[in-house]
């Protein structure tokens, strides 16, 4: 019987999420044992031609080239899965599409057929439809893992989408906001660490991007009462994450209340 | 007749991101030899710059996902230099000890999963698990070790959530490493197993001339300090760094190329390191380094996976002893204070030497920053090894010399996430 094949790609991103693969070092060959693995350049030399079953993209889109390789690539899978903080929201690379505004009177009358995709980092989504996408700057491989094995049995994967604060409250951390005082993301941040870094006596800084219907606005006036600035409260959201919908949005939404204060 | 050939491979495999080569022989004569690195530009340099300075051990680590211990190793030192202080006593030896765990987790993939199935003629570790099982299994739960270590004092085994500029966020309890014992203890049997293994294999016949570079300290092996040495006389503090090297754009490769001024191309890395400082290996390393037939300098590159395994092993022991030797310090982490200012610092990744600066403002964001990573040094020496090896081996039919050439690339573990952080936001546009 023919195993279900796989395909790993790259776009700009730093290898770890497909890096979370070859690290479940318990299952790996397991998981070979049970789908072909097709095309996965970090780990093998040998390339069969498509289609394959199932596709995993690490990265965002930063280059014309790209923008089109990844349209190939859809067409050349069934299902699509995007994994990580790049692929699903641009990454830390994104930091750029502000950056990028800020010059942009440097590039713009130049030459302006190039401004969208290399001055961008965007997600794979805002390219090419895709079947499901996992959070995390990297991903959690057991959730990737789930998320592999859902997808071959034909299921939904098991992936909660409420907030580090829930995971805080199954393990019996103290909150660190409450606690220590210390500012954390983990109310607006989604699940799938294990609020490692309320473990660690550390805020959370976001790297699972938000949680479903976030309340950013509430949160950024709390850490107000703690005495953050709004351009601490900029940085937060402006991270691995940055250009997700709900995070971006909060970012400009402090941005814009400096640049008002600053004309007062 | 002239008889022209190209041998190109359009994206290699089994390295850490995106990478391409290309020669062309025209009647034996080498024409053209080309490395090049083609992974899109993240210009985290450029956005680095006005951020918080405590952010770069998390920001720079996601240049790179297979050493990401590296990047928060090199970017606290600088700015610990930037700011005057000192990490010392427990903190500095945990600090040693998660970048032991990395090593373990880099070479034992790169050993394994990346280099092994060369040298015994397979597309992949995986392939390579169809015949040899126990070896890929081995590698694996050796690899399994490494991040355990990472997993344990840094959270998580990618981009680990723990490590801050002055120390840690939290530190271990001594039950807690302990905990880390009985598998290392494993490791340890298995690292020497490797070093055996590996040295059984048939390597192509390469003396190269390199001019090795590494950190050198008086007391250990170099993880987080020391100066910077060469075979060649060069020996200088890591703030002279620029003052030696310099970084080059070349037009078909988007990370820059270094190269030390006036002299040229040199090495980093595993072999460097080893040939630099065989002295501070522990005993049994260098028995285990003798018994594979290494000399106390290796210039044959394809040997680098032996010398892998022998690090392998000595960050086994060395993590063993700081384990073993651990007290739990007063605090996670030594207190400083912000002030303006410039600082550098050079770790030894898994891949060689990696140097950071940054200048920081009096408000504690960074005004500056600089990034060199090994896979950039070694690019100038990859070609050179690249053009050696063609010349020996030109009567091997096209299939086989690109599989000797990819496999003399693959000899530096390179890391091209790494290489391509990129300096600055200058893309061309014309
Ligand atoms: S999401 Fe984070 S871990 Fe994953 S590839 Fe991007 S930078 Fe690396
Ligand atoms: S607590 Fe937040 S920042 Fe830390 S690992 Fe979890 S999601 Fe990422």
């Amino acid at each position: 019987m023919a195993l279900p094949t796989l395909a790993v790609h790259k776009f700009a991103s730093c290898d770890g999420c497909q890096l979370s693969l070859l690290d479940l070092e318990d299952e790996l060959l397991a998981v070979a044992g049970v789908v072909q693995i097709a095309n996965f350049m970090e780990a093998s030399r040998e390339v069969l031609p498509p289609p394959y079953d199932v596709t995993l993209i690490e990265g965002s889109v930063t280059t014309a080239h790209d923008a089109e390789r990844i349209k190939q690539i859809r067409e050349e899978t069934g299902v699509l899965i995007t994994i990580g903080a790049c692929a699903t929201a641009g990454g830390i690379q994104a930091l750029r599409n502000w950056k990028d505004v800020d010059d942009f009177t440097r590039y713009v009358y130049a030459h302006p057929a190039y401004i969208d995709t290399l001055q961008m980092s965007t997600p794979i989504s805002d390219h090419v439809a895709v079947d499901f996408e996992l959070r995390g700057c990297p991903v959690s491989k057991y959730q990737l893992l789930e998320v592999l094995v859902a997808f071959l049995q034909g299921r939904r994967p098991n992936i909660p989408t409420y907030s580090v604060c829930v995971e805080c409250k199954l393990k019996g951390n103290p909150c660190v906001m409450v606690a220590q005082g210390t500012p954390c993301l983990g109310p607006v941040t989604q699940a799938g660490c294990n609020a490692l870094c309320p473990t660690y006596d550390r805020g959370c800084f976001g790297c699972f991007g938000p949680m479903e219907s976030p309340n950013t606005g509430s949160l950024a006036d709390r850490w107000k009462e703690m005495g953050a600035s709004e351009r601490d409260l900029v940085d937060a959201f402006r991270s691995f994450n940055a250009w997700s919908d709900a995070f971006r949005e909060e970012s400009d939404r402090q941005q814009a209340s400096i640049e008002i204060g600053g004309v007062r | 007749m002239t008889n022209a050939r190209e041998i190109s491979v359009e994206y290699l495999a089994r390295v850490e991101g995106e990478g391409s080569m290309r020669v062309e022989v025209v009647d034996d004569h080498i024409e053209h030899v080309e490395f090049s690195i083609f992974e899109p530009p993240r210009f985290f340099e450029a956005f680095l710059r006005g951020r918080p300075h405590t952010d770069a051990p998390d920001i720079t680590a996601r240049i790179c996902g297979i050493c990401p211990i590296a990047y928060q190793m090199s970017s606290v030192h600088a700015m610990e230099d930037a700011f005057g202080v000192t990490v010392g006593g427990p903190l500095r030896e945990l600090r040693r000890l998660i970048y032991c765990g990395e090593w373990i987790e880099s070479h034992a993939l790169h050993i394994y999963l990346l280099h092994a199935p060369d040298f015994l003629g397979y597309q992949s570790g995986i392939h390579m698990a169809a015949d040899h099982r126990d070896v890929v299994e081995r590698g694996l739960r050796l690899k399994k070790a490494g991040n355990a270590i990472v997993g344990l004092l840094g959270g998580r085994e990618i981009h680990p959530i723990n490590v801050k500029v002055g120390g840690f966020y939290r530190t271990p309890t001594k039950a807690e490493l302990e905990t880390l014992v009985p598998e290392l203890e494993w490791a340890k049997e298995a690292a020497i197993e490797t070093i055996r293994f590996v040295s059984g294999f048939t390597f192509p016949e390469a003396d190269m001339d390199f001019e090795f570079v590494s950190l050198s300290h008086p007391d250990e092996y170099p993880f987080n300090e020391g100066r910077i040495i060469s075979n060649r006389g060069l020996d200088i503090s890591v703030a002279e760094f620029n003052e030696t090297f310099v970084e080059e754009h070349v037009e078909r490769s988007n990370a820059l190329h270094s190269r030390i001024r006036e002299r040229g191309a040199y090495h980093v890395g595993p072999l460097a390191r080893y040939s630099l400082n065989f002295d501070k290996l522990t005993p049994l390393a260098q028995n285990l380094a003798r018994e594979a037939g290494l000399e106390r300098v290796c210039m044959n590159p394809f040997k680098s996976i032996v010398v892998r395994s022998v690090e392998t092993l000595y960050a086994v022991e060395e993590a063993l002893r700081i384990i073993d030797e651990y007290e739990p310090p007063a605090a996670p982490a030594v207190p400083y204070t912000v002030k303006e200012g410039e600082g550098h610092g050079a770790t030894e990744a898994p891949r060689g030497l990696l140097y950071h600066r940054y200048r920081v403002h009096d408000d504690g964001r960074i005004a500056d920053a600089q990034i060199v990573p090994p896979t950039a040094q070694n690019q100038l020496t990859i070609e050179s090894d690249l053009r050696y090896v063609l010349e020996r081996h030109l009567d091997l039919p096209d299939e086989e010399l690109a599989w000797v050439l990819e496999q003399s690339i693959r000899n530096y573990d390179p890391c091209i996430s790494c290489a391509t952080h990129f300096l600055d936001l200058t893309v061309d546009r014309g």
